[in-house]
């Protein structure tokens, strides 16, 4: 579907502002903006597309609560220029669940009680749906490195790791003395 | 952030035109380090300059047997390479000890070279600091100076160079291709970064509107012996407060080559290349370990900080040798 959306933003006066016209395919819905060229695709998807989900935790890239997936690869959103971005696919936590049917990640969230205050959450689940995709981790261990940009103030991550051994299928195996995964 | 207008460049001498344009521009790649200096007001260009376009994406062998990674590759990329992963893994493994996923699937490589200190100071607008405003001075020297350096720091600046990446880069004796309004030219590694000196606002040796185009690496790789070990504060997603890139080419227990930089100690990855000649030929052993630290940290000096990091780097060095030769140096340490 190809739906013109114009809306102003919050920050600048629009006579001010130099404004870049730019296209995203979001949660798979082809959309258009105007923005600013120091708009964050973070405050793109919360502000112009009013997908919250997304969360502003740190702005800085040290939290990975804005983490969503682009072009198939997750990222900080904080940390992007809508305008650099122009014509990505992305997916947020909005775009993860087919109709009623959630994705495995976020159903294993559930089923193990993986989060308290839910805030990091969503940036949680993008990152390790990303993860698995990726296809570097055997274990537990390996996925507390590969998460390690996403942090959770809470401390919900004996459960978060649980749920994401259960959504790869993969046991909660240690190092074994080699170093390597059992 | 900051308000600035945003151009595209589609070829080199395109992004090389566009930055020349104006003197207040900047190029940016992935973002991750820029994105956030434009957000706290320590980066304040008028014009940013979009290279992301650029054909900077290959990662190529050269006729000499060496290896050359485009500007744009992104540092995921690179560490998950084929031929990296097996022929420079000291560069893979440095690389997936910094950052986080998400970082490393958007920064680039000659990003990673032009990232910025992450002195306290520095990024603290509210404070002085000479690499920011040169002559307002430096809180560093008397303030809260746990990550800063030990080595090759000056009356002004005591800054370090954040990158685990550019300490491989380092010991792997990389060359850095640039390209410019004077054409093209390349620089050796060693003689990218600076030392902060008087001038501790130049982070590099770039020249006015000069853009990274690639790295390239020599065809030794010390795939066989090499190690990257780093000590931060947590276990993943923090800056080395003191790393070790090592490689080491052996014959028996006879050292013929070895290369090692250090990360988290100086404003540029730290080797001593008399320090390493006197290895030639050494057999390895505590002994030679221990002088060999002596001699790379030779002129080390500590603040009430960071004191701490000139015993921590003999250790991590001692380490990397043991993970590098998989021997044991326990008495080198000490």
């Amino acid at each position: 579907m190809d739906t013109p959306i114009v809306e102003r933003t919050l920050d600048v006066a629009p006579d001010e502002a130099q404004r870049m016209p730019v296209t995203f395919q979001i949660n798979g819905e082809k959309r258009h903006f105007e923005v600013e060229a120091w708009t964050s695709l973070l405050d793109l998807l919360r502000e112009h597309c009013h997908l919250t989900g997304t969360k502003k935790g740190c702005d800085h890239g040290q939290c990975g609560a804005c983490t969503a997936i682009v072009d198939g690869q997750r990222i900080n959103t904080c940390l992007a220029l809508a305008v650099v971005r122009d014509g990505a696919s992305i997916t947020t936590i909005e775009g993860l669940a087919e109709g009623d049917r959630l994705h495995p990640v976020q159903q294993a969230f559930i089923d193990h009680d993986a989060f308290q205050c839910g805030y990091c959450t969503p940036g949680q689940i993008c990152s390790a749906v990303a993860m698995l995709a990726e296809g570097h981790v055997k274990c537990a261990d390996d996925i507390r490195e590969q998460m390690s940009g996403n942090l959770c103030r809470c401390g919900a991550y004996t459960n978060i790791v649980a749920a994401m051994l259960d959504a790869a299928d993969l046991a909660d195996g240690q190092p074994d003395a080699q170093g390597a995964c059992s | 952030m900051n308000r600035f207008s945003y151009t595209r460049a589609n070829a080199v001498a395109d992004a090389i035109a566009q930055h020349r344009a104006n003197a207040a521009a900047a190029f940016i790649a992935g973002g991750t380090n820029l994105v956030d200096l434009l957000r706290e007001d320590v980066a304040r260009p008028k014009v940013l300059v979009d290279i992301n376009r650029l054909p900077l994406k290959q990662i190529e062998a050269t006729p000499d047997g060496g290896l050359k990674i485009g500007a744009l590759v992104t540092n995921s990329a690179v560490a998950y390479n084929e031929t990296v992963a097996a022929r420079y893994p000291l560069l893979a493994d440095a690389i997936l000890a910094g950052a986080s996923a998400q970082i490393r699937n958007v920064a680039t490589v000659g990003g990673n070279l032009l990232q910025r200190t992450r002195c306290h100071y520095f990024y603290d607008v509210g404070t002085p600091c000479n690499k920011r405003e040169p002559g307002s001075g430096c809180p560093a020297m008397n303030g809260i100076n746990r990550i800063h350096a030990i080595l090759g720091a000056s009356d002004q600046c005591i800054a370090v160079h954040p990158s685990d990446m550019c300490v491989a880069l380092a010991a792997l004796d990389a060359t850095v291709h640039l390209d410019g309004k004077d054409g093209a030219r390349t620089l050796a590694f060693a003689d990218f970064h600076r030392l902060p000196g008087d001038t501790p606002n130049l982070d590099t040796n770039l020249r006015d509107d000069e853009l990274i185009t690639a790295i390239e690496l020599p065809k030794q790789g010390f795939a066989s012996h090499h190690a990257y070990v780093k000590v931060r504060d947590r276990a993943s997603y923090a800056f080395a407060l003191v790393s070790a890139a090592l490689g080491v080419e052996l014959d028996g227990d006879d050292i013929v080559a070895a290369h090692c930089a250090l990360g988290g100690v100086a404003h540029k990855p730290w080797r001593c290349p008399e320090a390493e000649a006197q290895l030639r030929g050494k057999p390895l052993n505590a002994a030679t370990v221990r002088e060999f630290a002596a001699a790379l940290l030779r002129g080390a000096q500590g603040r009430p900080g960071n004191a701490f990091k000139i015993d921590l780097a003999r250790r991590v060095i001692a380490r990397a040798f043991e993970l590098a030769t998989q021997r044991s140096f326990e008495e080198a340490a000490s």
